[in-house]
């Protein structure tokens, strides 16, 4: 069936903020959705989905993929391979839906329900063996686009060729981390994620902790980014108490977690008062105005009232960066708030499998896509040791689960390959899907073939190499430009291409800016033209490499980071990729190609009418408005990518598509031919710069906004040229690099650039 | 015998001529401070200094302070000196007219310093603590303090001291242990003991106002809990004049190398009243305004006795006859020539020189940029201004001490055994200078400052006020003919100052230690190039005159060409020492074990 997985029209019954957002997720994918409501609300939610911020859909076409129908009419349904359930949490209700689905429904076509409390056999318990044969659980968590856990719970029924057109779909087209979970109350994530929740929060409240102290004790422990408190504020304090009491009505019951459980007169309270976190515009924290500031205020976890947050300073949170245990043994408030809560939590988990899940990676992966933490439980684990835990427990008179009785670690590298522990007390490979293929594996594995303070070379097999950045936030400095230069010389001699990709948050942020401002700063005016004429060699290299390049981003690709894209011969992006010029933004401008590439691309585009300006106009317009890409496919409507460049739903699959790209374009590669630019130069000029102005005189400009975007015009439009003239790729970079230098020797540039450093936000001088 | 007639032509040089002195009339509040103005007062702190100050700086360092059950002793003479200083007004010169004040700006305090310390370092350290516990109280105190003791401070009827240094602190203010409970009327009682508090204790004036650093009650640990209070030796009566006794007193002072007329002492606070300078915990800050403050007075303490040293060996050079010139085609039909013949004394002349005119330029001009960051009414200037002081100030107070000591060692050379002994009066300005290298932080501090604080400061932004206005000068007189033989050399030289602080702060990111080890080299660095590029400018005014004729000053134009050359030929190059220390890096700092030394 390959890719397709027969799965080719989609439904999803039920707009609420959930259906809505899978519906979107489907037409990013490329997947036609029937999206079916109540009277005119899957309308409605088609409408919001344009609205909404973070953006549910990836382009706005997106939104053309999903059609809009009322539950008063079944009939669209019988053209769906896939039925998606998301309506309100009532047995009674799910049942008289999929009655009425399995009565319009085609036979083999595969129906999910979304539910994340109901447990499958209940769900199907009424229905026919073929929908019982049908059927799955197809748990999403919200945002269904940004959050990548996909729990896949198949009950005894289901026929193994539904779960794996789910899987595969949910995996390849979707990019979901597919976890599959056992038919138990609340799944993986919410299981063990509501039991640490509730945890965290009542040790807090015990231990007089204030939510600043505990949020921060969190961070070393890196589960997840936000705390626990800012964590319930995002997805609303109102939820907590309905996901435990659900939780509560099913799960066994000598569970642990109803020995957790406490009714919190503080968050009812809350609830009551509608401070139900960011939707609620407030929770354990909140923004407040003050005249012109905006001051962010914490509750006082005893009178219930808001103050201005304390910047936590604790030695335990300092002890415990590094090391975990060293802070679990901190003789501290925190350092007891941190012990207790861990040796709960993981306690708990170590408890639970095999109950949920088969092994242990299900459940990190679970933690680690659904709840953001940045290992999960088991992995944790390993950092504080089994055994330790295991005393830890035994100290408090608790249980020791046999998974902890064994006292090994949960996972170990044996012959380069990443084992975890079994049930059993033995240890199996950790298991990747074919198309997977991941540095972190290949890092285990071997050494690389060169390396230094900001870069790294890999084999990545079949004579394919990877450059992978590991600079802080993978800015761009000098050592990634000899880096670059090093790979060039390699894959010429023996290799038959190069991929560009690395496995951070972000692909790229652009050049380091410290650096760049400390030359500036000390007027190293030679130093810095030398490593923007350095940049542009090393870029203009990668384009006409012998050899393939191709760039894989995921997440942001900024400044010289988009610019590093648009020199590779063809790009394979992440879905999830934020690209864009934004040079600007610190009173500079694209310097090392990107000027000249994205003119030649717009200039050379078929949508744009006939002449030199529309182009330039088109360039303009992106580069001095610092536009940045909300997804790849946004990004091609912007012209960083190309329309044949391609584009992996799933992060982990990225590598491995971008191996497969070098390698088809490996066979009789031919480097692109140049550009040749015609532009009209002054006469254009005037006509950017009469547009410039005119948003000055209406107060959309700032004073060096003016500067700024009139330096770009002058780089767009040719300087001195005119349109009997041809211009060079060289002669286009050797008028970046004078206009750059021109900007970096403006105070008000350098006021921009350093205001971005400390601040983390645009001074708009 | 040590002479001095103070630099007055060489001053107004640099105010005028080169700075530009006349911009600080159109500031605020400044509207009196015309260039005419300023060389009146100028010229009466000279005469003042010379005919006044400089007769007791040899009798004071013989005679010493002296200490008897608490009671402290200035030598003869100091008493009616003090007087007279504060008759004719000079505490008061660079103070706010609302508390008395002339309202002088900053750059003619500078000045000032510079005369008197040139004169007698040990008699200018009573009012100069005093102007620093002013400047303290001015910026940090309540509104009841300034009233109760600003105008008797800016009068010179009292003076003030700095409290920091314990027995068991000096550099690390964070171990301090003297304590400050709260009493119910709002003051404080302080408890604990001071040393080596200048000015401590003596007899010039009717009441002494300490400055103290001391720990609240439940203070955070370290200098994140320090509080600065303002503890007077009599409290103030009803009529605001010195009345009851404060509990506090001086238990002894120090028998030390230099500025024995300078009263070192230790103080005893014991439950003594005192009051809150600026917010609880907030002492550092408040304490920083003295210290800057109190740092650039500490350079030109420096540049003052280098002054004495040079004049006083040049005269002496000019007088002592001895040995034959080497210099073919001009032999002498004496039997010996002055020694001022000699290439190896002028050498040694023309390093004290060709360093103090470079100094007293790079001095004032931080002067003239203290007044614009306080004075000038676009806050983006003040910025700007306020970034270089804050910049400059460790490589004056560093490099000017330093030029103190070095320039008052080759004084004695010059002299031989006469600069030895005693009575001749120079071997005290070794002995003198040697302080500034060591108080209001250490030159090693000093350069640690430099590195570890104000070079990462706001991104580098700081740097920019200096390398900014210097690389611009240099690209413009990069192709000047006249000027090549000061571009040249200097240009060379600030290129590896731009290297080498781009090289600290990478490497001092990683490794802390690298840029620890750099430190003072790289002060000394920079200060080599600032002294440059001033003398790049000064040549370009010296050329600029002589071209236009001098106005019959045209000797005075050609030394300031000559000692310039000289510079940037013999002296400029030892910043290539300096340049391969950074660039070698700690390994050979911090290989060798401890237990090996």
């Amino acid at each position: 069936m390959g890719m397709g997985m027969g799965i080719e029209r989609c439904a999803v019954l039920g707009a609420g903020v959930m259906g809505a957002g899978i519906a979107a997720h489907l037409a990013n994918a490329g997947l036609p959705v029937l999206l079916l409501d109540m009277d005119q609300r899957a309308a409605a939610a088609i409408e919001r989905l344009k609205k909404t911020d973070p953006q549910p859909l990836m382009t706005p076409d997106a939104a053309k993929l999903i059609t809009a129908g009322s539950f008063d009419d079944l009939s669209g349904l019988a053209a769906c391979d896939w039925i998606i359930e998301v309506i309100v949490e009532d047995l009674g209700a799910k049942r008289a839906m999929y009655d009425r689905i399995d009565a319009v429904r085609k036979p083999g076509s595969i129906v999910s329900s979304n539910t994340s409390t109901i447990p499958l056999q209940s769900l199907v318990k009424k229905q026919s063996d073929a929908f019982k044969s049908d059927f799955c659980i197809t748990h999403f968590f919200n945002p269904p686009r940004y959050m990548r856990l996909l729990e896949l719970v198949t009950g005894a029924a289901t026929r193994p060729e539904v779960a794996s057109a789910v899987r595969a779909l949910c995996d390849v087209r979707l990019g979901k981390g597919v976890v599959a979970c056992h038919d138990t109350p609340g799944f993986i994530a919410n299981r063990i994620g509501t039991y640490w929740i509730t945890a965290a929060v009542n040790e807090a409240i015990a231990r007089g902790l204030t939510v600043e102290e505990a949020d921060a004790v969190h961070r070393p422990m890196g589960i997840p980014k936000t705390g626990v408190f800012g964590l319930v504020d995002l997805v609303g304090l109102d939820l907590m108490p309905l996901v435990a009491k659900s939780l509560l009505t099913s799960l066994q019951p000598a569970d642990d977690f109803r020995r957790v459980f406490q009714d919190q007169p503080l968050l009812n309270q809350m609830i009551a008062a509608g401070q139900t976190g960011r939707k609620g515009g407030g929770g354990f924290y909140r923004m407040e105005k003050r005249g012109a500031e905006r001051e962010l205020q914490a509750i006082d976890l005893t009178t219930g009232a808001y103050r201005p947050t304390i910047k936590p300073r604790l030695e335990a949170t300092e002890a415990g960066r590094r090391d975990l245990l060293a802070l679990v043994q901190h003789n501290s408030p925190a350092g007891a708030y941190a012990k207790s809560v861990l040796v709960q939590v993981l306690g708990y988990a170590a408890s639970l499998v095999p109950e949920i899940a088969d092994d242990v990676a299900s459940v990190d992966e679970a933690m680690r896509l659904g709840y953001a933490w940045g290992q999960g439980p088991f992995e944790l684990i390993d950092r504080l040791g089994a055994g330790w835990l295991a005393d830890a427990m035994g100290a408090e008179g608790r249980d020791v689960p046999p998974l902890l009785a064994h006292r090994l670690p949960f996972y170990r590298v044996e012959g380069g390959r990443l084992q975890a522990l079994t049930v059993a007390g033995s240890y199996a490979d950790v298991q990747r899907s074919d198309g997977v293929l991941l540095l972190a594996d290949i890092r285990r594995a071997g050494k690389p073939l060169a390396k230094n303070g900001s870069a790294s070379l890999w084999d990545v097999g079949d004579g394919v190499l990877c450059l992978e950045f590991t600079s802080k936030m993978n800015a761009l400095d000098e050592q990634i430009m000899g880096m670059i230069g090093k790979a060039i010389g390699l894959v010429t001699k023996s290799y038959k291409g190069l991929v560009i990709y690395n496995e951070g948050e972000n692909f790229c942020v652009g050049a380091n800016l410290g650096v760049a401002l400390f030359a500036a700063n000390v007027a190293a005016w030679p130093v810095i033209e030398q490593s923007v004429a350095g940049g542009q060699a090393v870029y203009k290299a990668l384009k006409y490499a012998p050899f393939p390049t191709v760039g894989a981003p995921s997440g942001m690709a900024l400044g010289g980071g988009c610019e590093i894209l648009m020199h590779c011969s063809t790009v394979q992006a992440h879905a999830e990729t934020y690209t864009g010029l934004v040079e600007v933004g610190v009173g500079l401008l694209p310097g090392w190609g990107g000027c000249k590439e994205l003119v030649g691309r717009w200039q050379a585009s078929k949508a744009m009418p006939r002449g030199p300006m529309p182009g330039i106009a088109k360039a303009f317009e992106i580069i001095s408005t610092a536009q940045v890409s909300k997804s790849a496919a946004q990004a091609v409507g912007l012209g960083f990518l190309r329309p044949s460049d391609g584009i992996t739903m799933n992060r982990d699959r990225l590598l491995f598509d971008a191996k497969q790209k070098v390698l088809a374009l490996a066979e009789g590669y031919q480097p692109p031919e140049p550009f040749e630019y015609r532009l009209p130069g002054p006469g254009g000029y005037t006509a950017l710069e009469l547009a410039v102005d005119g948003f000055a005189s209406q107060g959309k400009a700032t004073p060096h906004d003016v500067v700024v975007s009139k330096a770009v015009a002058r780089v767009l439009t040719g300087g001195d040229t005119d349109m009997l003239d041809v211009l060079s790729e060289d002669d286009m970079t050797t008028l970046e690099r004078s206009t750059f230098m021109t900007l970096i020797r403006n105070p008000a540039s350098l006021a921009r650039t350093e205001h971005m450093l400390t601040t983390g936000k645009p001074l708009r001088n | 015998m040590a002479t001095y007639t103070a630099p007055l032509r060489d001053i107004r040089f640099v105010m005028h001529e080169l700075l530009d002195s006349s911009s600080l009339a159109s500031l605020p509040g400044f509207d009196h401070a015309t260039p005419d103005t300023m060389d009146a007062v100028i010229e009466g702190a000279g005469k003042f200094a010379q005919d006044v100050l400089f007769p007791l700086s040899l009798s004071g360092d013989a005679e010493g302070c002296t200490y008897e059950n608490g009671v402290v002793r200035t030598p003869k003479g100091f008493k009616e000196a003090y007087t007279q200083l504060i008759h004719d007004g000079w505490t008061s010169l660079a103070c706010d007219p609302a508390y008395g004040g002339q309202g002088m700006p900053a750059m003619v305090g500078t000045v000032f310093e510079e005369i008197v310390s040139s004169a007698n370092i040990a008699f200018g350290m009573y009012p100069g603590l005093s102007h620093g516990a002013y400047r303290a109280v001015y910026a940090h105190g309540s509104d009841a303090l300034k009233a109760a003791y600003l105008p008797k401070l800016v009068d010179g009827t009292w003076s003030g001291t700095m409290c920091l240094t314990e027995p068991q602190c000096g550099t690390d203010l964070g171990m301090i242990r003297t304590k400050a409970e709260p009493s119910d009327d709002g003051s404080f009682r302080i408890s604990g003991t001071k040393i080596f508090i200048s000015a401590g204790e003596h007899d010039l004036t009717s009441n002494i106002i300490h400055l103290v650093l001391a720990k609240l009650p439940n203070a955070p640990p370290g200098t994140k809990g320090i509080s600065l209070f303002l503890v007077p030796k009599f409290l103030p009566n009803e009529q605001g004049e010195a009345g009851m006794r404060n509990g506090l007193m001086c238990g002894s002072i120090e028998h030390k190398m230099g500025i024995k007329a300078n009263a070192t002492a230790v103080m005893h606070f014991d439950e003594a009243k005192g009051w809150l300078v600026g917010p609880a915990h907030g002492g550092m800050k408040a304490m920083f305004t003295m210290m800057n403050a109190a740092r650039l007075a500490v350079g030109m303490q420096g540049l003052g006795i280098a002054e004495t040293a040079y004049q006083s060996a040049a005269a002496y050079a000019k007088d002592r006859r001895q040995g034959k010139s080497v210099a073919k085609g001009g032999p002498s039909r004496d039997a010996a020539d002055p020694i001022i013949v000699h290439p190896d004394v002028r050498k040694m002349l023309l390093e004290a020189r060709s360093m103090v005119e470079a100094g007293r330029a790079l001095s004032y001009w931080v002067g003239l940029e203290l007044d614009r960051s306080e004075h000038h009414p676009d806050p983006v200037k003040r910025q700007q201004s306020d970034d270089f002081v804050a910049l400059l100030t460790p490589i004056v107070k560093a490099a000017l001490s330093d030029l103190g000591s070095e320039a008052a060692n080759n004084a004695v050379q010059v002299l031989g055994g006469h600069g030895y002994v005693h009575e001749w009066g120079v071997e005290q300005l070794v002995r003198d200078a040697r302080i500034a290298q060591i108080y209001e932080g250490t030159n090693g501090i000093q350069a640690l400052d430099l590195v570890g604080r104000k070079m990462g400061q706001d991104m580098g932004r700081l740097l920019r006020s200096f390398f900014h206005p210097v690389a611009k000068f240099l690209e413009e007189h990069a192709e000047d003919a006249a000027l090549a033989p000061y571009v040249g050399p200097t240009a060379k030289a600030f290129a590896r100052l731009q290297q080498a602080t781009m090289v600290i702060a990478q490497r001092g990111m990683a490794k802390p230690e690298e840029a620890a080890a750099a430190a003072t080299d790289y002060l000394r660095l920079f200060g080599l190039v600032a002294m440059g590029f001033m003398w790049c400018r000064m040549a370009q005014v010296a050329g600029e005159k002589l071209a236009a004729g001098a106005n019959g000053e045209t000797p005075f134009y050609q030394a300031k060409l000559d000692v310039g050359a000289f510079y940037m030929a013999r002296v400029l190059p030892r910043h290539s020492m300096h340049f391969q220390g950074i660039m070698a890096g700690a390994e050979t700092v911090t290989r060798m074990a401890d237990a090996a030394f």
